[in-house]
């Protein structure tokens, strides 16, 4: 996609089926980007013209109108106007109406040739509008609005090759040159232009069109009544939205499992090859334990990526996900959210990665912001693991009444934590930063379409690339740097000792002993390494909330994944590590016992793992949360402001359990 | 807008689900005007009212052949007569 390519840009409102247009145009040879300075996505693609012509396509965001209200419309505008540095124009413009809707497509339609850039007019969703009985005279229209005209199916694919002919065909002789040919003709541009400033005027311009050239009125479509009778029944309504919200929600919890396991174990038998293969030293431990782990954290996230865009781009494409938040605008207003927040957030307690992605469907900045902020409140399953092992090793196995178990009791009132802080963060983030008048609700209910594969796909396809590239690779480089913290330096005496008696034991034949002697080593050399001495520095800090230095190192490797912290509690405790069962079953064993050294009080009580609950519930403990954000808000601010702030709730909350649990006399 | 009979004036939010009005003016802001404008309720339009959500909000309108859903609070700006 060189710059001296010609441009070409599609543009169209929502609805119009100009994505699958692009999609069919371009095929994979597209990619996802932003606009500078901005969160609108930008899609551009590669496209190969009759005459052998390589074109840059650009997909622009779908817009109601030429007069812009959101950064979207603005991109719009500037792109036909020639206004934005990294878009400069376009040469042509194909502005795509849905054929089934002339009547209304043809406002913003009118409004695009008023620009004056050449332009070619695409009647998408023919065979529709002609399953509707709809006849559009398109010789009529191509006369009329003086430019090309042409009637195409993007799912078919009916003349689309039609207007690869007209993109190849050269412009500015009269030919394609909307603004000429408009300006001679019986509507003259004058009058397109002021349609663009004049709704009313807009409109009456546009029925005299239809008049014209439409030769059948379009009927209501019974079918589409007939669904939405069902979809968005009183009854019936919610309770379809409720079982489809639970199908997704299954599916990357419960579904995606398996797959993350195979990835697990794959990359687990790569740096096995590598420690096989490579001498063992700096070089063999940084391919293994930092880059191979931080890839294999990254391909762990595809398949709910996956799983979530596949449901996300067959619930948007249909139609359902606007009558999704037609149901739930009620509900989610109450505080203060559209609709379409529900999704994300019941996605992100699987995981808040997949979650904040799926906020891209939310249309106002402030309302896709605050979902964002407040999706890694709810608690994910990497949370569960550290919840399980606290849980088991401290909270008695009772009953109250009989039949409520105290463990799972507690378990629950952590979810509800979670929710009750995201519900009060959007609160106060709606009165405070992200205050601003309540964005215009007002939404189109589009007709119900078949999903194409080719756009569920590609949908899928973009998401995850975009994901590896931008939030993929900041993952990995934050591995490396934990990787490095918890390695260097090497060496400590007592570590040397302990790997010295362990390799005399292996010798000997002692291989418990040696296993016992190897787990010492790996213990001595996470306490002596700089995330050790981080834990100490930070102890200070976290001996508030009842935490150790040995828990701080806990908290800062498991920055790399909350999960992280029972290994590594594990190695800190100089026990096996490897696999995660078996690390927080004798986790859970030992954890009571741990005694200080200097006053040889307990170090957990129960008071501790509460506050350590409490402390995980709320803190930003995730790289890849603040890679991800970092990807969909396309800044830093935004994931510094959301690592400060839950981590300032996280101290403040468990600072509350901790020190107010011993004014009251618990342990 | 001079028709021989007074026409009733209401706010869209008053119409009752399967029935028709015209649109007469919209209140509020130029933005939320120009907005609704855009998508086609321009004043003398017919609009329909399909329906209420669920939970009573928002609303089903159809428009020049197009389904909108709005919010109550959004209707109410909306000024009707009878057709």
């Amino acid at each position: 996609m060189s710059k001296t390519s010609e441009r070409v840009a599609l543009v169209g409102s929502p609805n119009s089926g100009k994505s699958s247009l692009f999609n069919r145009l371009t095929g994979l040879r597209q990619k996802v980007a932003n606009y500078p300075g901005v969160t609108v996505e930008k899609t551009v693609g590669d496209c190969v013209l009759p005459s052998g012509k390589r074109i840059e396509l650009l997909d622009l965001p779908g817009t109601y109108s030429m007069a812009p209200r959101s950064p979207d419309e603005q991109i719009v505008r500037d792109v036909l106007e020639g206004r934005r540095e990294s878009t400069d124009g376009a040469d042509l413009v194909v502005a795509v109406v849905d054929a089934t809707n002339l009547e209304r497509q043809l406002y913003l339609a009118l409004q695009i040739l008023s620009t004056g850039r050449p332009a070619i007019l695409v009647l998408n969703l023919i065979d529709a509008a002609e399953a509707e009985g709809i006849a559009i005279d398109v010789d009529a229209l191509t006369r009329r609005l003086g430019v090309p005209v042409l009637a195409v199916s993007a799912k078919t694919g009916r003349g689309v090759d039609r207007l690869r002919e007209a993109m190849d065909a050269p412009r500015g002789n009269g030919h394609g040159n909307g603004a000429a040919t408009a300006n001679g003709g019986a509507n003259g541009g004058a009058t397109l232009l002021a349609g663009a400033n004049d709704p009313a005027r807009g409109y009456k311009d546009v029925e005299a069109i239809v008049r014209e050239v439409v030769r059948r009125r379009p009927k209501p479509d019974p079918l589409r009544i007939r669904i939405d009778h069902v979809l968005t029944h009183r009854v019936f309504g919610p309770v379809i939205f409720l079982l489809l919200m639970a199908t997704v929600f299954q599916s990357i919890y419960a579904w995606a499992t398996p797959a993350m396991d195979v990835i697990d174990a794959g990359f687990t038998a790569l740096s096995g090859v590598v420690r096989a293969t490579l001498p063992a030293g700096p070089l063999q431990s940084l391919i293994a334990d930092g880059m191979i782990a931080g890839a294999g954290t990254v391909a762990s996230f595809l398949p709910q990526l996956v799983i979530l865009f596949f449901f996300l781009a067959l619930l948007e494409d249909s139609g359902y996900m606007a009558r999704a938040a037609f149901i739930m605008d009620r509900v989610m207003g109450a505080v203060g959210l559209p609709g379409r927040a529900f999704l994300p957030l019941l996605s992100s307690f699987a995981c808040a990665i997949p979650g904040i992605m799926a906020t891209r469907t939310i249309e106002s900045r402030n309302d896709r912001l605050t979902t964002i902020l407040i999706a890694p409140f709810m608690s994910c399953s990497a949370r569960l693991p550290v919840y399980a092992l606290l849980i088991g090793a401290f909270i008695p196995d009772k009953h109250l009444l009989g039949f409520v178990g105290l463990r799972g009791l507690t378990l629950l009132a952590l979810y509800l934590f979670g929710i009750a802080a995201a519900l009060a963060v959007a609160w106060v983030l709606k009165r405070t930063v992200l205050r601003g008048r309540r964005p215009l609700y007002v939404m189109e209910l589009p007709p119900y379409r078949v999903p194409t594969w080719r756009s569920v796909l590609l949908t899928i396809r973009n998401r995850c690339v975009l994901f590896l590239k931008r939030a993929g690779t900041v993952i990995v480089a934050v591995s490396i740097v934990l990787w490095f913290l918890a390695t260097y330096p090497s060496g400590h005496p007592e570590t040397r000792a302990l790997e010295a008696q362990a390799h005399a034991a292996t010798a000997a034949g002692a291989t418990a002993e040696a296993a016992r002697l190897d787990d010492a080593a790996a213990g001595s050399a996470l306490r002596h390494s700089f995330a050790g001495m981080l834990g100490q520095v930070i102890e200070p800090a976290i001996r508030p909330l009842g935490f150790d230095w040995k828990i701080g190192i806990g908290l800062i490797s498991s920055f790399a994944a909350r999960e992280v912290m029972v290994s590594t509690m594990a190695t800190i405790y100089n026990l096996e590590s490897g696999s995660g069962n078996d690390a927080s079953a004798s986790l859970r064993r030992i954890l009571p016992g741990v005694t200080d050294a200097r006053t040889g009080l307990p170090v957990y009580t129960p008071l501790v793992a509460v506050s350590l609950m409490v402390f995980f519930a709320l803190a930003c403990q995730c790289m890849s949360t603040v890679a991800v954000v970092r990807r969909e808000t396309n800044s830093w601010r935004w994931p510094i402001f959301m690592l400060v702030l839950m981590n300032v709730m996280a101290w403040g909350a468990s600072f509350l359990v901790y020190q107010g649990g011993r004014m009251l006399g618990w342990v | 807008m001079i028709t021989i009979e007074t026409p009733v004036l209401n706010t869209l939010s008053m119409v009752a689900s399967g029935a028709r009005a015209r649109v007469l003016h919209i209140d509020g802001d130029e933005h939320f005007a120009r907005r609704l404008m855009d998508l086609g309720m321009t004043p003398g339009t017919e609009i329909a009212l399909v329906r209420r959500a669920p939970f009573g909000d928002p609303i089903e309108l159809v428009v020049r052949g197009s389904h909108f859903s709005i919010r109550r609070s959004e209707a109410d700006r909306i000024h009707v007569e009878d057709v």
